[in-house]
């Protein structure tokens, strides 16, 4: 028996004709003009530091003393300090091509109780709140940012995924659009259910067979066509990008890696590879015009856990592709993994605000003004020193 | 563990909480939401049997004119095809919404034990068409009063004479049987001792069942509803269960006064009770419970407020251990009032919408609407509802819900609301440590805890 549901549909596309008293001449002359932006939202928790692994920090093997790091895992240089980790191989030709860059060491201003559904929200929303308490709005950053950009076409920006992230939410109506989708369990939400079913023998039994069933399907070799769901997602958004729709966001999850993390995180970094060397390839031309934007909720704790995994921690890492980046790079001031130069002693301590470098993405492709990102966009963001990454 | 009795009541007599509603806080609240109206009776809108016998002829006429391959017949088909599931798409709206939104989630529970105790499921659009109007209008306007008013109602209900052949089934001996040498078909009666009264395990013969046969004959309908047609009746005496019935010209009175007999009998009476504390309790059925309903039934002449009463009037009926699974039209139901959906988003909905919360995902679950596979209806027993592609359905819809209707909750207070003092310590635990919002929402309904009642 199939188990596969169509749960495709197609919500609202209405029109967005927002226009902003604040808009510079320049920006109503051009924008929202060929620039393409594509936001990411890695749900879950991202580990930074497995992803960008810093090898030349000497104690990161001491505080992952059983992770298969740098060479020993398969993981590809990238600057001398900096290397890449295995399952996101397939990134190394961009990073070659100067079309993909690192910020390590970022985050969300968000401190609280490092809960998923806050972080994200707090991602989601842009707001600068430490607790974690939502702009009065409680909207998206990007949906913000349409208001500022002055957008003729119903379709300026999409949302890609089963559900219309907060991201896109807010008063200007936007696109929406969903693949057909399948029994998608992350490894998280797999451990979740076993852990909820436990001490049920009907509904263990149950779903351990069912979960099997569903772990094999999505085994990449079992059905090639089927590389993972980031795929459809990042076509789509290309095929959309390629015509009049010029914002695009779609989500991967499957990062919560609190056991055995190096087989968690392959998946997901998976997806992302294949979403951003989708986007490339589909793109064609139009790649050359594109930013993409990957962030995350939280990094992780630095030291591994007892299960070989990773806990909820704070700074990590955001991944930046397009061709519209200057070099490729890993950016942001390194904050040392010593003991002193933890977070909380736990967490790799935040050395910059991710929201600067989308704030200053939005600048470079947008026009939009420091003044309108400082207060609209991202309110209370520091935008600082240009960091430079674009062309 | 201990359960407040207001969630018991909403999660095993009811169909959960919903955000808003009213709780019932035990046995005396649970039976005065019977001696209520039923707001559900008499819901305008709905198509009567008139126009359901007129929709089934059409589609009939229509598809004699297509075989023949009459000019326009194709039209006319497709429209009588559409029509019928237009019907069928607001019956099952209508279903959910009583479900969902009654005040009375303990009597709208009863309706479905009852329908299924007396299943009637079709194959065809046609008969799907007409098994509304049986629950409706045999078993809804009964459900409170007595047994054998039911029993009556759903016996001589053209949808159960169509199911269970009745209505073919014709007297050797009467004028019809003798000018067309038709004869007897012995699947109602069989089905009436074996599932409807006695059970199974009741001591009546094959003997029994053929003289009972021989007694139901003339029952049949046409578009008016139900008729009784002395010319298909078998004449002169019947005997069942030794008592004789009839003699000389058969009448309807007679039938009558059979199944009313079948009802009372102590082996129906102990039947029944073990029935309705499977299906809300689970089985096998507390012995001192089990004596307490079948009394309750007997000594009040199949009444059946007495015996919901002795029912629920049992420290069994309260016990804290979940024993049941929801069906999965029970786990669907559950889960909108969950979310706390409103009356209008549900009128609201797009049949294609329609279809893919409610319709497509019940089949998916094992229980296609109104296809239960024979007329001894769906299981009782969880393992059969709890399989690997069941559970896994169970587990997209909760997905689904979460992406459809989860924004904005609070994933924690959303737990807190659905299972009160139900949820373990592992479902706390996991419903925090859920990576995304929805993930954390769809754990809630994949749960055993709300999958159990």
């Amino acid at each position: 028996m199939t188990r596969r549901r169509l749960l495709g549909q197609t919500l609202l596309a209405g029109c967005s004709a927002a226009a902003s008293p604040l808009l510079t001449p320049v920006t109503l002359a051009s924008a929202p003009g060929d620039n393409r932006l594509v936001v990411i939202v890695l749900r879950g928790g991202m580990d930074g530091l497995d992803v960008v692994q810093p090898l030349g920090d000497p104690a990161l093997t001491r505080l992952r003393p059983d992770f298969k790091l740098g060479e020993a895992g398969g993981a590809a240089d990238l600057d001398g300090f900096f290397a890449l980790h295995k399952a996101a191989g397939d990134l190394m030709p961009l990073w070659s091509a100067g079309e993909l860059s690192f910020v390590h060491a970022v985050s969300t201003p968000y401190r609280g109780k490092r809960s998923h559904f806050d972080g994200q929200d707090f991602l989601e929303n842009g707001g600068g709140d430490p607790d974690g308490t939502l702009t009065n709005g409680r909207d998206g950053w990007l949906n913000r940012m349409l208001s500022l950009v002055p957008s003729s076409r119903t379709d300026t920006a999409i949302a890609v995924g089963r559900h219309a992230p907060l991201i896109l939410s807010g008063d200007n109506p936007v696109g929406a659009w969903s693949p057909e989708a399948d029994l998608d369990i992350s490894a998280q939400a797999e451990l979740l259910l076993e852990q909820i079913y436990a001490e049920d023998p009907l509904f263990a039994n149950a779903a351990d067979t069912a979960l099997e069933l569903s772990a094999e399907r999505d085994a990449p070799d079992m059905s090639p066509a089927r590389a993972g769901k980031a795929e459809p997602l990042a076509a789509f958004a290309a095929e959309r990008l390629n015509r009049d729709t010029r914002i695009a966001a779609f989500s991967i999850g499957g990062w919560d890696s609190h056991r055995r993390q190096m087989g968690v995180i392959e998946r997901p970094l998976k997806e992302l590879a294949t979403a951003l060397t989708t986007l490339k390839e589909k793109l064609g031309p139009n790649w050359q015009r594109t930013t993409v934007l990957a962030m995350t909720e939280f990094g992780r704790t630095v030291r591994q856990n007892g299960a070989l995994g990773t806990d909820h921690g704070t700074g990590g890492a955001m991944v930046i592709a397009g061709g519209t980046l200057r070099a490729a790079r890993v950016h942001g001031t390194w904050p040392g993994l010593g003991e002193r130069a933890l977070l909380n002693d736990r967490d790799l301590m935040p050395t910059n605000d991710l929201r600067r470098y989308a704030g200053w993405a939005l600048r470079g492709l947008y026009g939009l003004s420091s003044v309108d990102i400082e207060r609209v966009v991202f309110p209370g963001v520091d935008l600082g020193l240009d960091p430079k990454f674009l062309a | 563990m201990a359960i407040p009795r207001h969630v018991m009541a909403e999660i095993r007599y009811g169909f959960g909480l919903r955000p808003g509603a009213p709780t019932h806080d035990g046995a005396a609240a649970l039976l005065a939401s019977l001696d209520r109206t039923d707001p559900y009776l008499t819901v305008g809108g709905r198509a009567d049997f008139a126009t359901r016998a007129t929709l089934v002829q059409d589609n009939k006429d229509a598809r004699r004119a297509r075989r023949k391959q009459e000019a326009g017949a194709e039209e006319m088909y497709k429209s009588s095809v559409s029509a019928l599931r237009k019907t069928i798409a607001a019956d099952i709206k209508w279903s959910v919404e009583a479900a969902m939104l009654s005040p009375q989630p303990f009597r709208e529970r009863l309706v479905l034990f009852w329908s299924d105790h007396f299943s009637v499921s079709g194959p065809s659009l046609r008969e799907r068409t007409m098994i509304p109007d049986m629950i409706n209008g045999a078993i809804r306007s009964t459900v409170a009063t007595s047994f054998p008013a039911m029993l009556r109602a759903v016996i001589t209900h053209p949808a159960m004479l169509q199911y269970l052949d009745q209505s073919m089934s014709v007297g050797p001996n009467s004028e019809a049987g003798q000018a067309k040498k038709r004869g007897l078909n012995e699947n109602l009666a069989r089905e009436v001792l074996e599932l409807h009264t006695l059970g199974v395990d009741a001591a009546y013969t094959q003997a029994d069942v053929r003289e009972f046969a021989e007694l139901l004959t003339g029952m049949t309908f046409d578009a008016d509803g139900f008729r009784f047609r002395p010319r298909m009746a078998e004449p002169g005496a019947e005997t069942v269960l030794g008592t004789r019935y009839g003699r000389g010209k058969a009448t309807l009175g007679t039938v009558e006064k059979a199944l009313r007999d079948l009802a009372l009998r102590p082996e129906t009476a102990a039947h029944l009770a073990g029935k309705l504390i499977t299906h809300f309790v689970g089985g096998p059925p507390n012995p001192g419970h089990l004596d307490q309903v079948a009394s309750a039934y007997l000594e009040n002449h199949g009444a059946l407020m007495p015996v919901y009463a002795a029912l629920l009037d049992h420290p069994a009926a309260w016990r804290g251990e979940f024993q049941k699974v929801k069906t999965p039209f029970e786990f669907i139901v559950a889960g909108f009032r969950a979310y706390g959906i409103p009356h209008k988003t549900l009128r609201q909905l797009e049949p294609r919408v329609l279809t893919r919360l409610v319709m497509r995902p019940m089949a998916a679950m094992g229980q296609p609407y109104l296809s239960a596979s024979g007329p001894d209806g769906w299981s009782e027993d969880p393992a059969d509802w709890i399989t690997a592609p069941g559970l896994a359905e169970r587990i997209l819809w909760a997905q689904m819900m979460a992406a459809r209707f989860g924004d904005g909750v609070e994933p924690a207070a959303f737990l807190a609301r659905t299972l009160p003092g139900v949820a373990s310590r592992a479902l706390q635990r996991a419903v925090r440590r859920a990576e995304t919002r929805e993930d954390a929402l769809a754990l809630v309904l994949a749960s055993p805890e709300f999958n159990r009642r």
